[in-house]
């Protein structure tokens, strides 16, 4: 199988536009949970969540106009605005800008998200009761639906190559990076541009979502405080949006054109918990057979790993996944640095596996690892040092990225320093 | 400039995002304006909307220039 690397990072994030704006503030331990005031929620059991700091493009904020034509805006849902954005980011970085048809030819897009354009269908959904089928936009489908972020990449930058998808909730992003990986493995593409984007932050999916109890409700006047995962006071997620997009590379190609070389992936692992819509099993095995088969896949050992970055969504599913890690490192726990920066950025749901991939390729970039916040508590003892509060220096050679989604989906990517 | 042709103009800029001068009757929304088949749906929608009108497929299939719908929506006003 072909060795496949990473070249170009990009993401817009609620700590901000772009990967080093968003690294610098998850490492100062920022927060970006906020009361929401962009539409209606005192009827909502959450009122919080982690958008994405709008501005004029400086400091860090994002200005959307500054990467896509605000005339095209109108018709896409802003996840896609999102991937469009982080994209050009990552090409960008891996300075990948294919002109002939063989190079074209030879690079795909696989970008998915958990809901998609939600929040635009909810707007034609009363469009059409009010008005009726005569005033629905032409726009309204590819705007919403979940592949348009990986035609829009592909059309924006004349990536011909395969031009695909994921949708497995809070996976999709590390689903995405991994698949595409192999596309790369196969042969089927020399270059990827892969991640996820996602838009959530509406009426529709905070309601959604806390009806089937996954949403923080007690932090309502405290949101900073709200996300804290592995804290005996946790009581559900908050919500984020975002995109983290990678640029995956053939090792040859990259090293041939002299390409920037963050980091191999050298391991992914999928399994099923083949047990409950919404909530992992509670032995953990399904994330305990995931970590296992990336790291089969990867030829290290438990041992090996430096740092996680854990699902870790601030539930009561925490534990779960903390005790699947302890089961699969055994006697090396005291060694390894595990954090959650979902108690930063919130959770960016199909967005979430992507962006925190980034954050592990970063950590073993500057040996940094970003903390966990608000863990005042522990609400179980381990010996694995979870980063409370602050971030921590620790030399990484071997990361490892969790996402668990609904349905029982699970996904871990591995990642090597390249040598 | 007549009333249909200014409320006409000013939907085809904001709708196709493009100057306001190169909006003239002869202008051919796809060939002249940089409109998709999709792009054309939607302005026609816009039409309907803003003079409060139906215009049935058939007929706007026939609407391809600026000029075309000024025509089209003065004498569907007149009507």
């Amino acid at each position: 199988m072909r060795r496949v690397v990473v070249t170009g990072l990009g993401m817009v994030s609620p700590l901000g536009c772009g990967v080093e704006a968003t690294w610098k503030r998850l490492l100062a331990g920022e927060s970006a949970a906020k009361q929401v005031d962009t539409f209606e929620t005192s009827d909502l059991a959450c009122k919080i969540a982690c958008p994405i700091p709008l501005g004029n493009g400086e400091n860090g904020t994002y200005n959307p106009d500054q990467w896509v034509d605000p005339k095209d805006q109108r018709k896409i849902d802003p996840f896609i605005v999102y991937a469009l954005t982080a994209a050009k980011q990552a090409l960008d970085d891996a300075d990948w800008h294919p002109t002939s048809h063989e190079d074209q030819c030879a690079s795909g897009v696989l970008i998915g998200s958990g809901i998609g354009g939600i929040g635009g269908i909810y707007d034609a959904a009363v469009i059409l009761a009010e008005k009726g089928p005569r005033r629905l936009s032409p726009f309204f489908i590819p705007g919403r639906i979940i592949n348009l972020a990986s035609g829009h990449v592909s059309i924006a930058h004349g990536l011909k190559g395969p031009n695909h998808s994921v949708v497995t909730a809070c996976s999709t992003g590390a689903h995405a990076v991994g698949d595409a990986a192999r596309l790369i493995a196969f042969g089927d593409a020399d270059v990827m541009v892969a991640g996820g984007a996602e838009s959530p932050i509406n009426r529709l999916s905070l309601a959604g979502f806390a009806a089937c109890r996954a949403l923080s409700t007690s932090f309502n006047d405290e949101p900073k405080r709200a996300s804290r995962p592995y804290d005996r006071d946790r009581d559900g997620f908050v919500m984020g949006e975002g995109a983290g997009i990678l640029v995956l590379e053939e090792y040859e190609h990259a090293k041939a054109r002299g390409a920037k070389i963050y980091a191999e992936i050298v391991g992914y692992g999928l399994s099923g918990d083949a047990y409950h819509i919404t909530a992992p099993s509670e032995d953990g095995d399904g994330a305990f057979r995931c970590m296992t088969m990336a790291l089969k896949r990867a030829g290290l050992d438990a041992g090996q790993i430096d740092y996680i970055n854990a699902h870790g969504t601030s539930t009561m599913a925490d534990t779960i996944e903390l005790s699947a890690v302890e089961r699969l490192v055994g006697n090396a726990a005291g060694k390894i640095a595990m954090s959650s920066t979902k108690s930063a950025i919130g959770h960016l749901l199909g967005a979430a596996g992507s962006a925190e991939a980034i954050f592990c390729i970063l950590a073993m970039r500057d040996g940094m690892i970003p903390p966990t916040l608000n863990l005042d508590n522990p609400s179980v003892e381990t010996a694995i040092d979870l980063v409370p509060h602050q971030a921590k220096a620790k030399q990484v050679d071997v990361a490892l990225s969790n996402s668990f989604g609904f349905g029982g989906t699970n996904a871990s990517l591995v990642f090597r320093r390249a040598a | 400039m007549s009333d249909t042709a200014e409320r006409v103009k000013k939907i085809v800029v904001e709708h196709l995002g493009v100057e306001a001068d190169k909006v003239t009757e002869s202008a051919n929304f796809i060939d002249d304006l940089g409109a998709d088949s999709l792009d054309t749906v939607e302005l026609v929608m816009a039409f309907e909307e803003e003079f409060n009108v139906e215009i049935p497929d058939d007929a706007a299939e026939t609407i391809v220039t600026v000029g075309d719908a000024i025509k089209f929506l003065d004498k569907s006003a007149a009507a």
